[in-house]
């Protein structure tokens, strides 16, 4: 255990160092939250449609969004992963006894859980304090929430690695790369509610992974989507991981095929 | 000084013509970007299709100040990515050799890269800015048009102005930098939007301390013909100047952080 | 009018510091602590024109720390200081047209031009009249031999290439007074003579003042005849070479080989200092017997094959002198 502690101490610490940046990061994300509630109250104000969701949902949604941004897959994810890419030295990798897919993934996967927890917590419960973020629906619906929120990060890690994995072939910051976590948020929610997109759009939108990502867990928190309903869309959910990693793995290998070929 | 701006424009010139030598790139960057930062508007105008108006102002009217907004900013980003990644540079203890050199530091980041793909956005923003002036029928006399071109000018001096602030920053932290976002960033999200809607001490905030009201709200307003409450007409008219007069002002704030750079050491 | 004027400068440089332990870190959140450090503690000199200083100390020692200084970049607490007749951080732009700086781990040129567009734009920065510069520049091309480098980007260089590039850039302007900081770190042999001849020539033939920052001892045995130590912030020697043996030692070795490879070597006036196999290191005092008279003695008695004379290494009486200043400093200083 004692090594163990003296691991988790050392990273608590040096997060503590970083203050500064956590602060000014929940600062931020709370600012643009409060912008975006503004905006939606000013919306429902405006009239007397039907709206696909309530306004205290739609607040709802928004702050759990700020709150859960560092969910989202981006490059700047495994950014030693990258640089190792770049400068050839992912080779040396190769030598790991471990499966490299995975020992890849625990990495991200442990380093967006820590921001998360980092970001998250304190804007949950500032926001739940002060602005308008509601408790879930019912406990049903916050045991749905978890489990969607765990598939969230697997998906998040599967599809991260997708787009550092095709780095050994594309620089990923380059050209038409730079619009695919831009799409992401779109289709996770994160820019506007899904239920706010045309009906047309929503059923290309159901089937893409990237709602599970925000949308999905979010409208099972509060119950938008019934905890009976959940069970096919997490199902699909899970069909993605499995697709997504079987994909990652596909590509990791005939990458490392590939460099092994032109000898680093 | 004309030597200055004749030594500007060279620095310019040398940042062009890099980015030039792959075109292919060129072109994939700047139409990806002008994708990605079409897509707010994307949101915009599906908000707009579900709740039909926002406080009076219809969709063509906010794409009027959406427009004003993204130009003025992509002008701004393009052209101050020296103070953009200021931060970097101070880190990397880059800004001694700056100092070094029998030139303002302002001039030396100002020149240091011009960022053509942000041209993209500039071809977005004037699609939409083309498409609501001709929905909103609006008259083009000359007043009218230097209004616009002073909004868009005056817009880009404010953020220009607040780049170089984030960048004064980096004297004192490199760690709380990210929440400079919630005024450049913020501020353009915000400014999207008629101010009206926004809480009071939010419209405070941008007109009094980050005058974005200045830039594209009032503006906005005397294009459409229509008063801003409590402000006289003639006044929105002349408030793009505000705009300068931030940067201004960020050039004096600018000197103290060097300042305290050369009696710190770093 | 000397180059430069330098009287009881005084830097102090507060830093944050850190608390050891988790509890420590946490309290850190809150409160921050600063300690005083004195990076200069009221040094003194001064440089006449076409001198070439050796300016040599420990790492942390101040070197930088009065580079920058001089350079016009840091302002000092306090003390006066002159540099080709103006104060350097009133008159930041007046000095920093007149000098010259290279920092010999970092590039002054863009990383993407050619060497030859650096130079263009450098011509423009420093506002260089058109012919003088055209002139400077094939001067400094030929002295260097930078014409097969011209048209290659500076990224592409070797250290040793990028090197004398470096030193032209910070010569076309034409500077009365040159900084240089480490110009032979990492260089190869044949590049390290090169820059050290230019360096020579540049005082020697154009009368261009220099103060050299360097760890490297054979660039100071060298190049410069006056060199200026500091330690903790103070200046512990300034003068020649021989000067600063002289406060340590004067002390001289006579290394011998001996002939069959064992044996002793002993000398009433000379006390054996090692014995690697067949090598012997003597040690002995010149104001009592001279090297020559000992060499005398020594291979009359004893079979040898080979032999020389040595000077105690410079970093072994700089290493001296720092530890007497050490001993001698009053302590609880920081």
């Amino acid at each position: 255990m004692g090594p163990y502690w003296a691991i988790v101490s050392a990273r608590f610490r040096m997060n503590l160092q970083y203050r500064g940046a956590a602060f000014g990061g929940i600062v931020t994300q709370l600012f643009w939250g409060l912008i975006r509630v503004m905006i939606f109250t000013a919306f429902y104000a405006s009239t007397t449609r039907p709206q696909p969701m309530t306004l205290p949902e739609v607040i709802t949604y928004i702050w759990l969004g700020q709150a859960l941004l560092g969910i989202l897959p981006w490059f700047s994810d495994s950014p030693e992963v990258a640089a190792m890419i770049r400068s050839g030295t992912v080779a040396y990798e190769l030598l790991r006894p471990a499966d490299l897919y995975w020992f890849w993934f625990a990495r991200v996967a442990g380093a967006r859980a820590g921001r998360l927890i980092m970001r998250a917590v304190p804007q949950f419960v500032l926001a739940g304090l002060f602005l308008g973020l509601q408790a879930p629906h019912s406990p049903a619906c916050a045991a749905a929430w978890f489990i969607a929120m765990m598939l969230a990060i697997l998906l998040a890690c599967a599809i991260a690695m997708v787009s550092t994995i095709s780095t050994l072939w594309y620089i990923a910051g380059d050209g038409v790369w730079q619009l695919l976590p831009v799409l992401v948020m779109l289709c996770s929610g994160a820019v506007i509610p899904l239920p706010f997109f045309p009906d047309w759009a929503q059923r290309i939108l159901d089937v893409l992974p990237f709602r599970g990502l925000m949308d999905l867990p979010f409208r099972l928190y509060m119950g938008h989507i019934p905890p009976a309903q959940a069970l096919p869309q997490l199902g699909l959910g899970c069909l993605w991981i499995v697709a997504l990693v079987s994909f990652g793995r596909w590509l990791l290998s005939r990458g490392t095929g590939r460099l092994v070929v032109q000898g680093g | 000084m004309r030597d200055s701006v004749r030594l500007y424009f060279r620095y310019l010139g040398i940042s062009v013509r890099g980015q030039m030598q792959y075109r292919w790139n060129f072109i994939c960057s700047t139409l990806g970007h002008g994708l990605i930062t079409g897509i707010e508007f994307l949101g915009i105008w599906a908000l707009f299709a579900r709740f039909g108006s926002l406080r009076g102002w219809s969709l063509p009217e906010v794409a009027l100040l959406y427009g004003i907004i993204s130009l003025a900013f992509a002008l701004a980003d393009g052209f101050s990515r020296g103070f953009d990644m200021f931060s970097v540079t101070v880190k990397a203890g880059d800004f001694d050799r700056l100092l070094l050199r029998p030139r303002s530091t302002v001039l030396q980041l100002a020149g240091q890269e011009l960022v053509l793909k942000r041209v993209g956005r500039v071809l977005q923003a004037s699609c939409v800015l083309w498409w609501a002036t001709g929905a909103l029928h609006l008259p083009w006399t000359a007043a009218h048009l230097a209004l616009l071109v002073g909004a868009i000018l005056g817009g880009a001096c404010l953020f220009f102005g607040l780049f170089v602030i984030q960048a004064t920053i980096s004297f004192w932290t490199v760690e709380s930098l990210e929440m400079m976002n919630t005024v450049t960033y913020g501020g353009c999200e915000t400014a999207q939007f008629p101010l009206s809607i926004y809480r009071p001490w939010f419209r405070r905030l941008f007109t009094f301390v980050v005058p974005l009201a200045c830039i594209s709200y009032f503006p906005g307003l005397a294009l459409l013909g229509r008063a801003a409450p409590g402000l006289p007409l003639l006044l929105s008219w002349v408030s793009p100047l505000a705009g300068l007069l931030f940067l201004l002002v960020s050039f004096r704030v600018w000197q103290f952080g060097v300042r305290h750079y050369r009696s710190t050491g770093s | 009018m000397s180059h430069i004027i330098v009287e009881n400068l005084v830097k102090t440089f507060f830093v944050a510091e850190r608390r050891a332990g988790t509890w420590g870190a946490l309290r850190g959140l809150v409160q921050r602590r600063h300690r005083e450090v004195r990076a200069l503690d009221g040094i003194s000199f001064a440089i006449e024109p076409g001198e070439l200083v050796g300016y040599i100390g420990p790492n942390g020692a101040g070197k930088s720390t009065t580079i920058k200084v001089l350079a016009g970049i840091l302002v000092p607490t306090s003390g006066r200081c002159e540099v080709l007749g103006r104060v350097p951080w009133r008159a930041r732009i007046a000095t920093v047209r007149q000098i010259g700086v290279v920092f010999g781990q970092r590039t002054q040129l863009w990383w993407d031009l050619p060497v030859v567009e650096s130079f263009d734009l450098l011509r423009d920065i420093y506002r260089v009249a058109g012919l003088e510069y055209q002139r400077t520049r094939e001067e400094l091309i030929a002295l260097l031999d930078l014409s097969p480098l011209l048209d290659v980007p500076v990224r592409q260089l070797s250290l040793g290439q990028r090197m004398r590039c470096d030193l032209a850039a910070a010569l076309l302007h034409s500077p009365a007074l040159v900084y240089l900081d480490e110009p032979t770190i990492g260089l190869d042999a044949v590049s390290k003579l090169a820059v050290r001849d230019f360096i020579r020539r540049l005082n020697r033939d154009r009368g261009v003042t220099v103060i050299l920052t360097t760890h490297d001892m054979d660039d100071i045995e060298a190049l410069c005849e006056r060199v200026l130590l500091i330690g903790d912030g103070k200046i512990l020697s300034d003068g020649t070479l021989d000067d600063l043996r002289a406060r340590v030692t004067t002390e001289r070795r006579l290394i011998v080989d001996l002939a069959d490879g064992e044996g002793e070597v002993s000398d009433p006036q000379a006390v054996v200092v090692s014995r690697e196999g067949g090598r012997v290191t003597l040690r002995f005092d010149p104001s009592e017997v001279t090297a020559a008279e000992l060499i005398r003695r020594v291979t009359a008695n004893h079979a040898i094959r080979d032999l020389f004379v040595e000077n105690p290494p410079i970093e072994e009486v700089i290493a001296r002198i720092y530890r007497e200043e050490r001993a001698w400093a009053p302590t609880g200083q920081s």
